[in-house]
């Protein structure tokens, strides 16, 4: 179980996993739009996507939790 | 000349143009978003109007919201200054439309400068060099790689309605243009909203230098020198300079000849900029055309000593130009470096609260501002918040002061690329002048 964040705020561009996906550590999972930069988010650990908790074009403050892993 | 004019636009370049404003007479509308109500320009301005929500579509791009504003306040022009809607033809045709003046070239120049194919199309004809390459945008990946095996490996693909480094992609393969042919197609898509991709030659080791030029609506055209702009990261600009330590004069006039011409030929008026990549050898090629003012005229106002957003008005307010070709003469160095609001390292952005912010000063030292202390640097725009600018009698000089500005500018809360421009600037292939496109990844 763990979760992924926004290491920063930014617009959601793409959300790159579905739920039920298996993602491996470091493998992007999210895109967030910062500052007209593509921003690729990362999981840290290793795990099946359990929620997604944005959607693309959504507005993200740092730290919000964008994916919920199991 | 004008009584009142809007800027559609913010951050430093909006304060920048409220300045000469303010020199010259003329009243000010400034315009702004909800992320912005604090920034320099709305309290500069003599009036300024919120447009809408944070993000560039609900603010600075509300052509309707802003053109209502322009009726509103009675301001017979708009500055678009740079980026947001500065290279819209659409906006431009509604301004004319609503019998204001939109400072820049006619909508129709725009329009065909804004499409990179087009552009090189023009310029062939007009007998201007471009990089070897294709006229048409490519039709599938399959053409592409066609097309890349007649052009030679390394090619550059591009969107033809891009900038700032977006779609574009050195492919070395088949391979690598098979891979990356949809995903920068997309993203020219996505960002433009027009996938049409292209390829060039990729000139090795280029430098980036362009030419100022300035044309008035009566058929006269000049050129303002180079700029030598070829430290760049993610292909955009970090530091910028005049002149470029790589021109001899002959090879300087025959650029300036060659810009004049290109504008010529496509019936250009007021301030424009023609890129040129300049290979190992000096032969230059057409890059692409800007139809507006550049982030770093600064470089090129501190060596001619004019004020281009004056020259800008006057030529919109249809007078001549001033001075002929002539009469333009260049002294000293400038340096423009830019102050990013991102890592030094990876570039990856860093917004947030400024909570200390000294800028240098000194003798040659000019600062162009958009933010101050408890600022709050956010998400929604260009990562570029400040730039400084040092000039002196000789490129030693103001690298010298270039080297003291940078050590006296204090920035906390936020990271900024000033690390970063601290090594270039104390770097001796900086000094050597040795200024390829590679700069940074090859040196720091």
């Amino acid at each position: 179980m763990g979760q992924i964040v926004a290491n920063m705020a930014g617009n959601v561009w793409k959300v790159l996993v579905k739920p039920g996906d298996q993602v491996e550590e470091e493998q992007d999972v999210v895109i967030l739009e910062s500052m007209k930069m593509e921003i690729p988010i990362a999981a840290e650990v290793a795990g099946r996507v359990k929620e997604i908790k944005t959607n693309e074009g959504d507005f993200v403050n740092e730290g919000d939790v964008l994916i919920i892993l199991e | 000349m004008f009584q009142k004019i809007l800027i559609a636009n913010r951050g430093e370049i909006a304060a920048r143009i409220i300045r000469t404003c303010q020199l010259m007479g003329i009243k000010t509308v400034a315009i702004y978003s909800e992320a912005d109500m604090e920034a320099p320009h709305v309290k500069m301005a003599e009036e300024a109007y919120l447009v809408g929500g944070p993000r560039v579509a609900e603010s600075y791009l509300k052509l309707d919201k802003i053109l209502e504003i322009a009726k509103a306040t009675g301001v017979e022009a708009i500055h678009p200054g740079y980026g947001l809607l500065s290279e819209n033809a659409i906006f431009a045709r509604r301004c004319v439309e609503s019998g204001i003046v939109f400072i820049g070239p006619s909508p129709d120049v725009i329009a065909k400068m804004g499409s990179k194919i087009e552009a090189r199309r023009a310029m062939e004809v007009a007998g201007v060099p471009v990089v070897p390459g294709i006229f048409h945008p490519l039709l599938d990946v399959e053409e592409a790689v066609q097309a890349a095996h007649a052009i030679g490996y390394p090619v550059m693909l591009k969107a033809s309605a891009g900038g700032g480094g977006i779609g574009m992609q050195i492919v070395r393969s088949d391979e690598e243009i098979r891979k990356a042919f949809a995903g920068n197609q997309k993203r020219a898509n996505d960002f433009f909203g027009d996938g049409a991709m292209y390829l060039e030659k990729f000139i090795v080791n280029p430098r980036h230098i362009e030419i100022q030029i300035f044309a008035d609506n009566q058929g006269n055209t000049v050129y303002l020198g180079e700029r030598e702009c070829s430290i760049q990261r993610r292909h955009q600009k970090v530091l910028e300079e005049a002149p470029s330590t790589f021109l001899d004069p002959v090879t300087r006039q025959k650029m300036g000849e060659t810009a004049v011409k290109a504008a010529q030929t496509i019936g250009y008026s007021n301030a424009g900029t023609v890129e040129f990549l300049v290979d190992e050898n000096k032969q230059f090629y057409f890059l692409e055309m800007n139809t507006r003012l550049q982030v770093e005229h600064p470089v090129t106002e501190e060596i001619t000593g004019l004020d281009l957003v004056e020259w800008q008005f006057r030529i919109a307010s249809g007078e001549s130009l001033r001075l002929s070709q002539k009469d333009i003469k260049f002294e000293g160095h400038a340096i423009e470096v830019r102050i990013y609001a991102e890592d030094p390292r990876t570039f990856f952005p860093s917004p947030g609260k400024i909570t200390k912010w000294v800028t240098p000063q000194g003798l040659g030292v000019r600062n162009e501002v958009a933010v101050r202390e408890e600022s709050v640097v956010t998400p929604f725009y260009d990562p570029m918040i400040a730039k400084l600018v040092v000039k002196g009698e000789n490129r030693g000089e103001a690298i010298e002061r270039l080297k003291q500005a940078l050590h006296d500018y204090q920035v906390e809360g936020i990271k900024t690329n000033i690390p970063l421009l601290r090594e270039i600037a104390k770097s001796e292939a900086f000094r050597a002048g040795d200024t390829t496109t590679d700069f940074i990844t090859k040196y720091l």
